[in-house]
């Protein structure tokens, strides 16, 4: 038995586990409704398409943020790699990005752009452009002096160097940068949705909690596991293919 | 490396790392001084409808931590936060150093409970909120969710890299189980585990404070919800200095003790 | 692999003349560690289309001595002159290197890898095509051409990187230990490979080597390094024929080189290990 397999037996295992003590009243109903029913729910609600205007928001939402995180959060990697005094000197302040919750600057951005997506874009990126630099930075470093020097051999300019170069030998970390940024990205979007927004996936389970209405609530919460779950199995599995293409495995 | 290079120079002296060590005191300082300058940029352009000023936002906050009100919040989010930490690192180093001990069982759950981490944990809010109710038993929850599993696949690592040959050399040296545990095996596994409580307690902060902001009646986070509900500028631009401030002390200090422990090593 | 080639492209392009005068190398003091004398001051003139390979104990700075002499570090002292122009700072045209640590590109494939710097320095597209072709037919990565590095072995991987340098029909050819990472048949036969390449090209040609066997059998002179600072303690002539490969290492001018070649060495080895013993 491979592992894949086993942990695919676990998964299934811990679902059916959910399904029996929901059922047999072990949790009760106001708590957590059995998986099989969040099924139904979800797949009445994707099917009468009132969740459709909702998913686009969201997905637009963190698209919008993640396309910002990688290009600025590579660009920031960049320089910041270029200008070691000030990398030092910033140094601190991305160590200690994570442990702050950023989730505190949201009333600010209400307060400065309105009820409007900006301010949840905004944190989505915010969340997602620091470990993007950090990944890229990483990968920056990691990048053999031989490809560096080929590249002077080669009479290539700074930027081209840049380019076609280090970026592409730094590929297999700025994309695990990449994936980091994806999950961080929902999770500020998801997460301002949720504290105050008009519309999206976070603010209908929000207001599903706040009606007691468990079915739905908890079909969307089951459909953002399941958007993830497979956003991060399209992304690994890219990864795969890139890491095998560089012998990497 | 270093070592050398601080004590061996030609003239004997240790200069070159004060310089490097009031360089990054002063960096650190520049770095401050940017942050409010930014701020005040962001209050002119914004205006004081959206944000007050460095100044302004100060003041407030001083006056709050000196109102006994606030402190009853500040009591609220803190004892939710002890718990929180206390209680995932109890369970976090207790399941990461069997998981790190039983080869099968941690090869097969660490990418689970590696995937586990990258799931928005505001799903699990609604669930732990009906099953422990609004309050604190809910935010310890919370807060424990978003520590634990840092903490437990540091501690597996930690327990899986304890190198076999010390191991070894405590068996030749005749030391028992217990001795070995606590004079080889965890001081050797301490700085990994530490790095994971470092990166658990901030977890838990985070945690705490989202589980207030979310929904609830008391603690810091909802003070800050409460001033977005009125609107009250001043209150909500103190409340997130007064967190920002305490998150990022709190950060720092767990990461100079982080290094310490990793350079004994 | 031995493959019958016309001369007719790289005959246009006449081999470096090479001299250095003078030249030396001193890394500046940093951190509190004293500076430190790595090679020269070195006074040396190139033959027009020869193979001269340089031998020395670890640390002597042929290293150093390469990327001074490609243009990639610029001496502290003296000059280095290539076709009577001076090599500051920026790599002169018409330079390869092949470099001890695998430089082949992982993200493209053979084809691609062979046809970057073409690309890159504007060469007429179907003329850069015939080029890589007879670069892939030369180094016997024909049937590679759509593989990527990672699916070859070490010793392709760096055949890949030489196939590279030579589509660019350089003119001054430096090798850095390029096979320090084969195993000794593969040196052997890459020898063999770089001695045809070098006919072809009519380039000039300086390896970098720890091998002795490999330097007496390459060179038309081998230039022994003396340990840091490194300086030639002499250049011997081998007098082998240009149509030379490794099957004279049977012969006893062969040995009797190698032996003068360690006899010279052996007391430079000693001084270097010496030498970094003091400083630990």
């Amino acid at each position: 038995m491979t592992l894949g397999r086993i942990r695919l037996l676990v998964v299934v295992l811990c679902v059916i586990a959910l399904e029996i003590v929901c059922r047999t009243g072990l949790i009760d109903s106001y708590t957590l409704i059995p998986p099989s029913k969040m099924a139904v729910a979800l797949f009445h609600l994707l099917r009468d398409g009132s969740l459709t205007a909702e998913i686009v928001a969201t997905l637009g939402a963190v698209l919008i943020a993640i396309v910002g995180a990688v290009i600025f959060g590579i660009l920031g990697a960049v320089i910041l790699h270029a200008l070691p005094r000030l990398r030092r000197a910033i140094d601190p302040v991305l160590s200690i990005y994570y442990s702050i919750p950023m989730f505190v600057f949201y009333p600010l951005f209400i307060a400065l752009f309105g009820l409007t997506d900006t301010p949840k874009v905004l944190l989505g990126f915010l969340l997602a452009v620091v470990t993007m630099i950090a990944s890229t930075l990483n990968g920056l470093d990691r990048v053999p002096k031989v490809m560096r020097k080929t590249a002077r051999v080669f009479r290539l300019s700074k930027w081209s160097t840049v380019r076609e170069v280090i970026l592409p030998s730094a590929a297999p970390h700025i994309f695990n940068g990449v994936k980091l940024a994806i999950a961080q990205a929902f999770v500020g979007v998801l997460g301002a949705e949720f504290i105050l927004s008009t519309g999206g996936l976070g603010y209908q389970i929000f207001y599903a909690f706040h009606d007691f209405d468990n079915n739905k609530m908890y079909a969307i919460v089951l459909l953002v596991l399941i958007i993830v779950s497979i956003v991060n199995t399209i992304l690994l599995g890219w990864e795969r293919r890139l890491r095998q293409r560089r012998g990497l495995a | 490396m270093n070592i050398i290079g601080n004590f061996n120079t030609i003239d004997g002296t240790a200069r070159p790392s004060m310089w490097k060590q009031h360089q990054r005191s002063f960096d650190l300082l520049m770095i401050a001084v940017a942050f409010v300058v930014l701020w005040q940029v962001f209050f002119q352009i914004g205006g004081s409808v959206a944000l007050a000023s460095p100044w302004q936002a100060t003041r407030t906050a001083i006056a709050m931590l000196g109102s006994a009100d606030f402190w009853g919040d500040i009591r609220t989010t803190f004892s939710a936060f002890g718990f929180s930490v206390v209680i995932e690192a109890v369970l976090g180093i207790l399941l990461g150093a069997i998981l790190g001990l039983r080869r099968l069982t941690g090869d097969v759950v660490e990418p689970m409970i590696a995937g586990l981490y990258s799931i928005p944990k505001l799903m699990f809010f609604p669930m732990i909120t009906l099953f422990f109710g609004i309050g604190i038993s809910s935010e310890v929850a919370f807060g424990v969710l978003h520590g634990i599993i840092p903490i437990i696949l540091f501690t597996m690592s930690a327990v899986r890299n304890i190198k076999p040959v010390y191991l070894k050399s405590a068996r030749t040296m005749g030391l028992s189980t217990t001795q070995t545990l606590f004079s080889i095996a965890l001081p050797a596994a301490i700085p990994e585990i530490f790095t994971g409580l470092r990166i658990g307690i901030s977890g838990a902060l985070i945690g705490v404070i989202l589980c207030e902001m979310f929904g609830s009646s008391k603690g810091v986070g909802f003070r800050l919800m409460n001033a977005v509900a009125n609107n009250v500028v001043t209150d909500i631009s103190a409340i997130t200095l007064i967190l920002i401030v305490f998150a990022a002390v709190l950060s720092g200090v767990l990461m100079k003790l982080d290094e310490r422990l990793h350079h004994r090593i | 692999m031995l493959t019958n080639l016309d001369n007719s492209a790289s005959a246009s392009t006449h081999p470096a003349i090479v001299r250095l005068n003078d030249v030396s190398q001193v890394f500046p003091s940093r951190g509190g560690a004293p500076a430190v004398h790595a090679m020269g001051p070195i006074t040396l003139d190139l033959r027009q289309g020869e193979f001269f390979s340089i031998v020395g104990p670890s640390g002597c700075g042929k290293s150093t001595f390469l990327e001074v002499l490609a243009g990639l570090a610029t001496p502290t002292g003296g000059e280095v002159l290539m076709d009577g122009k001076r090599v500051q700072g920026s790599i002169p045209d018409g330079v390869g290197v092949v470099f001890q640590e695998d430089a082949s590109f992982p993200w493209l494939t053979v084809w691609k890898n062979i046809t970057f710097g073409l690309k890159r320095n504007g060469v007429d597209p179907k003329i850069a095509a015939e080029r890589a072709e007879r670069a892939l037919a030369l180094t016997g990565l024909t049937a590679f051409r759509d593989s990527y590095p990672a699916q070859l072995s070490g010793g392709m991987r760096q055949r890949v990187c030489i196939a590279r340098t030579l589509v660019m029909e350089p003119r001054l050819i430096l090798l850095d230990e390029p096979f320090a990472a084969l195993d000794q048949q593969t040196r052997l036969l890459m020898g063999d490979e770089v001695l045809n390449l070098w006919r072809a090209t009519g380039a000039t040609v300086v390896l970098i080597t720890h091998a002795l066997d490999e330097a007496a059998m390459l060179s038309d002179r081998v230039g022994v390094m003396s340990a840091r600072p490194g300086r030639f303690i002499e250049i011997i002539e081998t007098g082998w024929s240009r149509e030379r490969d490794s099957r004279i290492a049977s012969s006893d001018k062969f040995g009797t080189l190698t032996a003068h070649l360690w006899s010279l060495l052996r007391e430079e080895s000693i001084r270097a290990s010496q030498y970094a013993k003091a400083k630990s």
